[in-house]
């Protein structure tokens, strides 16, 4: 029996190589100025996708990701890796969501999305590492949440057996179908692209960027229609914008600020074997260390 | 109504230190709002588990006790406290930044459309002004966190939304018997009037809890690999380092990702927040992700070969070299100066 699976993806800035300009004057991120990745998380997440759906014939993997246009690009990292078909939620409705804003919308596009068995996200985002996004998309569909999955141990019968890892242990947990799991970075990394997937999808496009490429590749997705990355606004889902973007987000970015570090009396110290041997001494007398 | 309220975790049949840490917190926000401090627990046998929490200045504490409460599971934790919270109104509700809060605490604030933030490290009380619409809030929590990989330090607030909501991780906050002899009130909580046959689907079938191998909170002295040790076999230094002087080994964010530690040895906003009297930090650069979680270290020692590097703003010692030719220089020269 195959596993209708929705898999949540974030494009994210890559949050370990940032400068000062990517911040705009309202607090919020701007992505433009940043490599954006793959949330490795959200990786994690899809690899679970990926075994259940080697191991349950007839199993689809779903990519679900909002973001700006050029989120699309993990949708196809996706396709290229073994997922089968991919959803773009894209408005600037959506801009300057937070955790709750992003979940109301996201959860709306799931029940858009027709017989989902399974919705697998990774943990966090690194960019704002709330870990907040799953939990909350699973109460707004009224789903049971496994939340810190190591491992999708099974998915039969209606019924989801996952091994969760936890601060100071690990727990195996069972549950109905349909759920959510979120999935941590201790789970197996995801496998790489797959050369003839890349082939496959490589011009897979959402409509807006067929928009902008030569009438060819229109002709291209009339005859392969798993080449349509489908985009989804604010009108393709049923919602209330007044819960959407800044508006619908009940926390406010007050005020941002660079620390500066206070200035310390700060020895010098080089790599000689005198000056190593006088800091121990100095340490061992002062009681600091012994 | 309008109080402070925090959710309690339990460990071994006790509440757990984070969750008086945020008691701690909770009652220096109450004398500051001028309002009552609360608290809940839900588990099973909790009996007598008000008086751990009386002393850390709790008004009022909720208990529920019942076996459908333990093990933890999120749907009937999630069912009581959000009704409890429609009956009690608190204004603010801070929750550990631990698997517990940080599995629970979304589900609450989805629940009750309040706002949530994560692993904040201060938590303060303050006024906002809105010029636009020219209206003024008056006592709001600043909730007060490193964001974006720890580049910025944000101030996050809820204006319209109650609980405000925070997470916070263990360690970050100091734990303080408030009053020794404080009277609080019991109040025990019928499980029956919350719990819904639908809230139980989720089983545990199996469960192995072990005590944290590593303590790094309470040692005196850490030595910190960062991203700069370059690979895991590097680390094994540290820790012949640590072995020698009577230390824990520590470990910054991005040495963590890269598998050259492990998690349980992050120290920093997404780890475990330490004050020792000596941090030996080696080959880590220092963001604020990290520094956040050891600035408060009665000496510092910074061992890198990037003489820019931020964390050398916060040492007291530089030693300016390379960590896999310095290291084993400490150790010789303690190892000398102890015999």
């Amino acid at each position: 029996m195959g596993l209708n699976i929705i898999v949540l993806a974030k494009q994210v800035p890559d949050t370990r190589n940032v400068g000062k300009d990517a911040m705009k004057a309202d607090g919020t991120v701007n992505r433009a100025a940043l490599a954006a990745i793959f949330n490795p998380e959200d990786l994690n997440a899809l690899e679970q996708a990926l075994r259940l759906k080697n191991r349950y014939k007839g199993t689809s993997i779903t990519i679900l990701t909002m973001g700006p246009g050029r989120a699309a690009d993990i949708i196809r990292e996706g396709l290229y890796r073994g997922a089968d078909k991919g959803y773009l939620l894209t408005d600037r409705a959506f801009a300057g969501s937070d955790t709750l804003a992003t979940s109301y919308a996201i959860s709306h596009a799931i029940r858009k999305i027709e017989d989902v068995d399974l919705i697998i996200a990774g943990r966090q985002a690194i960019d704002g590492d709330t870990a907040q996004v799953g939990p909350q998309v699973a109460e707004k569909l009224g789903l049971p949440q496994l939340t810190y999955a190591e491992e999708v141990i099974s998915a039969e019968k209606k019924k989801l057996v996952v091994k969760r890892r936890l601060e100071r242990g690990v727990e195996t947990v069972e549950c109905p179908l349909p759920a959510v799991i979120t999935v941590n970075s201790s789970a197996p990394a995801c496998r790489p692209r797959n050369a003839k997937l890349v082939m496959k999808y490589k011009h897979a496009k959402t409509i807006t960027e067929r928009q902008n490429e030569s009438e060819d590749y229109i002709d291209l997705t009339a005859d392969r229609p798993y080449l349509n990355i489908e985009e989804w606004s604010v009108n393709d889902i049923d919602v209330d914008s007044k819960w959407l973007g800044l508006s619908g987000s009940p926390t406010k970015v007050k005020k941002i600020e660079n620390i500066v570090f206070q200035a310390k009396e700060t020895k010098h110290i080089t790599s000689s074997n005198e000056e190593i041997n006088d800091l121990m001494k100095e340490l061992i007398a002062n009681h600091t260390i012994g | 109504m309008n109080n402070v309220f925090v959710i309690c975790e339990t460990e071994e049949g006790k509440v757990a230190d984070i969750s008086l840490e945020l008691m701690t917190k909770g009652r220096s926000l109450a004398n500051d709002l001028k309002c009552k401090l609360e608290a809940v627990v839900l588990g099973h046998n909790l009996k007598g588990l008000e008086n751990e929490l009386y002393p850390y200045g709790a008004d009022e504490v909720y208990i529920g006790d019942d076996k459908r409460l333990d093990p933890y599971t999120t749907l009937p934790h999630t069912a009581v406290i959000v009704e409890l919270f429609k009956e009690t109104k608190p204004q603010i509700a801070l929750l550990g930044a631990s698997t517990f809060g940080r599995d629970l605490g979304p589900r609450i604030s989805s629940a009750l459309q309040s706002g949530l933030t994560a692993d904040c490290t201060a938590l303060e009380i303050g006024d906002h002004f809105v010029k636009k619409e020219n209206k003024e809030y008056k006592d709001l929590l600043y909730q007060i966190r490193p964001a974006f990989g720890g580049n910025i330090v944000a101030t996050i607030i809820n204006p319209d939304h109650r609980p405000q909501m925070a997470t916070v991780r263990e360690g970050v906050m100091k734990m303080e018997v408030f009053d020794k002899s404080y009277e609080g009130k019991l109040n025990t909580l019928d499980i029956d009037k919350y719990l819904k046959p639908e809230d139980m689907v989720v089983k545990v079938i199996e469960r192995h809890m072990e005590k944290s191998k590593v303590n790094i909170k309470n040692s005196s002295i850490i030595v910190a690999g960062g991203y700069g040790m370059g690979s895991k076999e590097n680390f094994d230094i540290l820790y012949e380092l640590a072995d020698s002087i009577g230390a824990e080994v520590g470990a910054s964010r991005a040495a963590v990702d890269a598998g050259y530690a492990d998690h349980e040895r992050q120290i920093g906003q997404t780890g475990v927040t330490v004050r020792p009297k000596l941090y030996i930090a080696c080959g880590i650069s220092g963001q604020i992700q990290h520094t956040a979680g050891m600035e408060e270290s009665a000496m510092v020692i910074a061992v890198n070969n990037d003489p820019g590097a931020p964390i050398n703003k916060i040492a007291d010692y530089v030693i300016t070299g390379e960590v896999m030719e310095v290291i084993p220089k400490m150790v010789k020269y303690y190892k000398q100066n102890t015999k």
